[in-house]
């Protein structure tokens, strides 16, 4: 039914076939950077910044801001994706591997909950954020990440929507069971992926 | 935290175009007529979606400015000169056309009259838009609420709502505080500047009123009005916020 559905008058912009193939369902190309968040933005001063690995672990870790940034770290360039419809591409981060901050841990956990100051929250598979798939990102595009994108560190999943690159993040609690974050509680994704436009609860 | 919203499936659904009504310049609202239409709350927006001849799709958010109460949804579409689906929804859709769209959508940028805490409210340029819908929430449940709006927007002509607003708040226990921040008319004796802490000291409820704030606009807008917020003191996690802009987030 929606499928033979036409917009009267409507012919959207030209199509763009290379950005078209790295385009999700549903998104369109930006060259800016939106902000989208749900309170203020928190400032942490770095002396009282912390990230902790905390939940069903057999060792709870935690780091300084120094001894955090003494760890191995990537740069990446990756396209990111915001359920509101924007999608970047070739963005450039610096960050730790999640594998590297879990490097060792025993954990019978499935998932992880990103927590963040402000009190947000988000809710993930664990095999997402490992494997080379997750980072703890405090570089963007060269320089320390702006405090409205998140810093001074945020996760970085971008092969899900951008709301699970939690920003502000302190922290990842490991679970055995799957539950909701901020935006899950309010009718979001549980999973999130963009290219099956995973957007809301029953996509 | 708030209660979790109802979790169902938001399917696509067709909207039929009853009314496109003229606010500003730059900013038209569609009147639309949902046959099944599920309710929503004051705050909510909507995915709309666009699909051209050749199947082509572009899909956008828009806040909801109708009350829960009214009969027929309100969306007001702020032309962007660059933009792909506003010019279309502004301009060139007209009262008998279909319109797809599926929501209501988010559950925490929401306020209800069961609410009592006072409430501000702090919109910039079409920003306004879901604040419109708390407004009108207020006013269709005869709530006596303390509320206030604080409206930044570029001159008289760009308010939008402008009547509805006087009318408003003549009521009782709303305040509703203009801003203008490019020109103002002869004569004028409101503010004429950027919204900045001491317009906000002035005008926002004491931070021991515990007031609840929705702040609506561009992001700059929002990062300006909520951080100058925090710093008069007022608790961050009774601050909620939404961004509006060109660039969609």
């Amino acid at each position: 039914m929606s499928a033979k559905f036409v917009s009267r008058g409507f012919r959207g912009r030209p199509r763009d076939a290379e950005a078209g193939g790295r385009l999700p369902p549903g998104q369109y190309l930006t060259q800016g950077f939106p902000v989208l968040s749900a309170g203020p933005t928190p400032h942490t001063p770095l002396s009282q910044w912390t990230f902790s690995i905390t939940g069903e672990v057999d060792q709870q870790r935690r780091w300084t801001w120094d001894e955090f940034q003494a760890l191995p770290a990537d740069t990446v360039t990756k396209d990111i994706h915001c359920v509101t419809k924007w999608s970047k591409f070739d963005t450039v981060w610096k960050g730790v591997p999640v594998d590297v901050l879990l490097d060792g841990l025993d954990t019978a956990a499935e998932y992880v909950l990103a927590f963040s100051d402000g009190g947000y929250t988000t809710n993930l598979p664990l095999e997402d954020v490992t494997n080379g798939r997750a980072w703890v990102a405090y570089e963007y595009d060269g320089r320390p990440l702006e405090p409205q994108h998140g810093g001074p560190a945020r996760l970085l999943v971008p092969h899900l929507y951008f709301w699970k690159s939690a920003k502000w993040v302190r922290g990842l609690q490991l679970m055995a069971d799957d539950t909701p974050g901020f935006w899950e509680t309010y009718g979001y994704h549980m999973y999130g992926d963009p290219w099956r436009e995973q957007r809301y609860s029953g996509d | 935290m708030a209660r979790a919203a109802i979790q169902r499936r938001l399917t696509w659904t067709q909207a039929e175009v009853v009314d496109v009504l003229t606010e500003t310049p730059r900013v038209r609202t569609l009147v639309l007529s949902i046959p099944d239409w599920s309710g929503h709350l004051a705050g909510q927006h909507v995915d709309v979606r666009l699909t051209a001849g050749d199947g082509y799709q572009a899909q956008r958010s828009y806040s909801i400015s109708s009350a829960p109460e009214d009969a027929q949804l309100k969306l007001s579409v702020e032309r962007l000169e660059d933009g792909e689906v506003s010019p279309y929804l502004a301009d060139e859709l007209r009262a008998g056309d279909q319109l797809e769209l599926r929501g209501p959508i988010g559950g925490y940028f929401v306020w209800e009259a069961s609410m009592t805490d006072p409430l501000l409210l702090v919109g910039g340029g079409s920003g306004v838009c879901p604040l419109m819908a708390m407004l009108r929430h207020r006013a269709a449940r005869s709530s006596t609420v303390p509320a206030k709006l604080l409206y930044s927007a570029r001159d008289l002509g760009d308010v939008i709502y402008r009547s509805e607003l006087e009318r408003l708040g003549a009521g009782e226990g709303l305040e509703v505080v203009l801003t203008l921040t490019r020109s103002q008319p002869p004569g004028w004796t409101g503010y004429g500047r950027r919204v900045d802490n001491e317009m906000l000291a002035e005008v926002a409820w004491p931070p021991e009123r515990r007031p609840l704030v929705y702040i609506c606009g561009p992001t700059p807008f929002v990062e300006a009005v909520a951080g100058s917020l925090v710093a008069l003191g007022h608790d961050p996690m009774r601050i909620r916020t939404e961004r509006f802009g060109p660039t969609g987030g």
